[in-house]
């Protein structure tokens, strides 16, 4: 089945005001950013956002007023530091008070992958002790075979996950590569995945690798073709971190007023993704499109 | 050569604490940075693993990855397992050294990198745990690098993020976490470890030019002194020759407070 949408038709579509979207699990690669741009130009309500480390996605989506709650382990900017939004959400209600269930990368992924299994909960060791492991999320269990104390992470299951990807073919059988994060828990753990990628590749060509396909389609409810849909964050092989670009972000979001000529100027004032594009210009994508020999060689299946 | 910065000092100090072989889970920032150098410079064995799932990837100098967790921090890796294998190899315990900054680090070698003030009235709200916590539970011991100031090091943590010896004594082991808790903290003034029994903070060594005074004056509780403070030889000519290839554009290797 052909599930290719326009990036406005998948929004539209598959995310509504007061859902749970986890978005940005490759950790700082395969961040779907335009995506969040277009939550954003949608003026998507109420959402819940789950990932563990996002870069600036949240703090972007939180700024403009589209989120009630995050789940998450961590929310700033990388590179640059604190993420503006996020304090003065969480400092003074700026642009609205934020909820936050907060995790380590570990439970995150665990709660994920809670879900994934199709179970309420999985033990560990980890977070025992620390001060956010006493919210409502976690319970001190006791292994019912050797009795010791382990932490329970409640599961975390996600109305929508909205990956980026490398390639895909039409039906959402997904090929990535490089970082992977707690992408797939999410995927597998998700009601339905959008998914973005940069190519579109033939049906076959996801046959020729299976290994690599991390999403089946199956799983897939609408893809998206979209060449540096994940920009600023790196698609290994296809577009390099625009490190600058998040610098930039860092520097202009450091007041509210500073982040609305952000938001106007990258989002809003842009019609889709290509205009955001074309606003970046030929020379910087140019420059962020990897070169190198740092190539695969191709494996046989045959037998 | 007398001619480096604290951050520079701290690094290097950082970097002689690995020894080749070891594998080692690193943060972002400066353990990072302190990981790479001990790999080009006298660790060549040594595994890097990166929370986004690269194992022993071989940075290049002058190409060190702005996160730990993007594309080039994967480079020529061995390979690439997700988030959740790289947690399961620390609750495994085959991680030998977790590497961690810290906002805050407290007299029993908690870190906070959650909230300055409470979580109902944050004054900052900082990023969270990320990774750290996961490390700091699991890793068979914990190395964190810290810059030196009363507002950093504090009698208690504003929240505990990340646990060293929680509440001090056998507090930690008997939480049940895994692994040894931090067993240094090096900073831009010199290396602190900890008490054996009662868990808390010790100064060890100082370095060069830095007093007793010094330290204790920058620190917000009463430190315990070792009995054979050491004083920590300066970087070398090669060590800091070295580390400026890796950060040629100073991003971590700024000059002053880091």
């Amino acid at each position: 089945m052909n599930k290719m949408l326009t990036l406005r038709e998948a929004v539209a579509r598959d995310i509504h005001d007061g859902m749970a979207v986890a978005m940005g699990c490759a950790l700082e690669s395969l961040i779907p950013f335009a995506a969040g741009y277009e939550i954003i130009r949608q003026k998507k309500k109420d959402l819940t956002l789950i990932a563990p480390i996002s870069d600036i996605q949240f703090d972007q989506i939180i700024g403009a007023g589209c989120v009630k709650k995050v789940v998450a382990s961590w929310v700033g900017n990388v590179a640059a530091g604190l993420g503006h939004n996020f304090r003065r959400a969480m400092e003074e209600g700026i642009p609205g008070r934020l909820e936050i269930e907060e995790h380590s990368n570990f439970t995150l992924a665990l709660g994920l992958k809670a879900a994934a299994m199709g179970l309420p909960f999985l033990p560990t060791r980890t977070a025992r002790g620390s001060d956010f492991a006493h919210e409502h999320h976690y319970a001190e269990i006791n292994c019912p075979f050797t009795r010791e104390k382990l932490l329970a992470v409640r599961a975390i299951q996600p109305d929508v996950a909205i990956l980026h990807v490398q390639r895909a073919d039409s039906e959402g059988n997904a090929h990535a590569w490089g970082n992977f994060g707690v992408l797939r828990e999410a995927a597998f753990a998700a009601k339905k995945v959008v998914l973005t990628c940069d190519e579109i590749v033939d049906h076959e060509m996801i046959l020729s690798d299976p290994n690599r396909t991390v999403v089946p389609g199956f799983l897939v409810s609408s893809v998206v073709h979209l060449p540096f849909g994940s920009h600023p964050s790196p698609t290994q092989g296809y577009a390099r971190r625009d490190d600058d670009f998040y610098f930039e972000y860092h520097k202009e979001s450091r007041t509210r007023e500073g982040f609305e000529s952000w938001l106007k100027k990258w989002v809003l004032g842009v019609k889709d993704h290509s205009e955001y594009l074309t606003l970046l210009g030929s020379e910087r994508l140019k420059n962020l499109t990897p070169g190198g020999n740092l190539f695969s060689p191709s494996v046989s299946f045959n037998f | 050569m007398t001619d480096y910065n604290p951050a520079e000092l701290t690094v290097v100090i950082g970097s002689r604490s690995l020894q080749d072989g070891q594998i080692v889970f690193v943060g972002a920032g400066l353990p990072l940075l302190a990981a790479v150098h001990a790999q080009h410079l006298h660790a060549p064995t040594l595994s890097i693993l990166f929370e986004v799932g690269g194992v022993a990837p071989q940075v290049r100098i002058g190409s060190l990855p702005r996160s730990t967790n993007e594309a080039r921090s994967v480079r020529r890796s061995v390979a690439t397992p997700a988030t959740i294998d790289m947690m399961l190899f620390l609750q495994r315990g085959l991680v030998d050294v977790g590497f961690l900054g810290g906002a805050q680090v407290d007299k029993h070698g908690n870190l906070n990198s959650s909230v300055i003030g409470t979580l109902e009235k944050p004054s900052v709200r900082l990023p969270g745990s990320g990774g750290a916590n996961d490390i700091a539970s699991s890793a068979n011991k914990v190395f964190i690098i810290s810059y030196h100031e009363r507002r950093r090091f504090v009698e208690k943590v504003d929240f505990l993020t990340s646990p060293g010896f929680l509440d001090g004594g056998r507090s930690r082991e008997n939480e049940g976490l895994l692994g040894g808790g931090v067993e240094k903290v090096i900073t831009n003034l010199g290396i602190l470890e900890f008490d054996k029994e009662t868990r808390e903070m010790k100064l060890v060594a100082v370095h060069p030019g830095v007093s007793v005074k010094e330290v204790q004056e920058k620190t917000g509780f009463e430190l315990l002194i070792a009995d054979d403070l050491q004083v920590t030889t300066p970087p070398s000519a090669e060590e800091l020759t070295l580390l400026r290839a890796l950060d040629p554009e100073r991003r971590f290797l700024k000059a002053g407070e880091f």
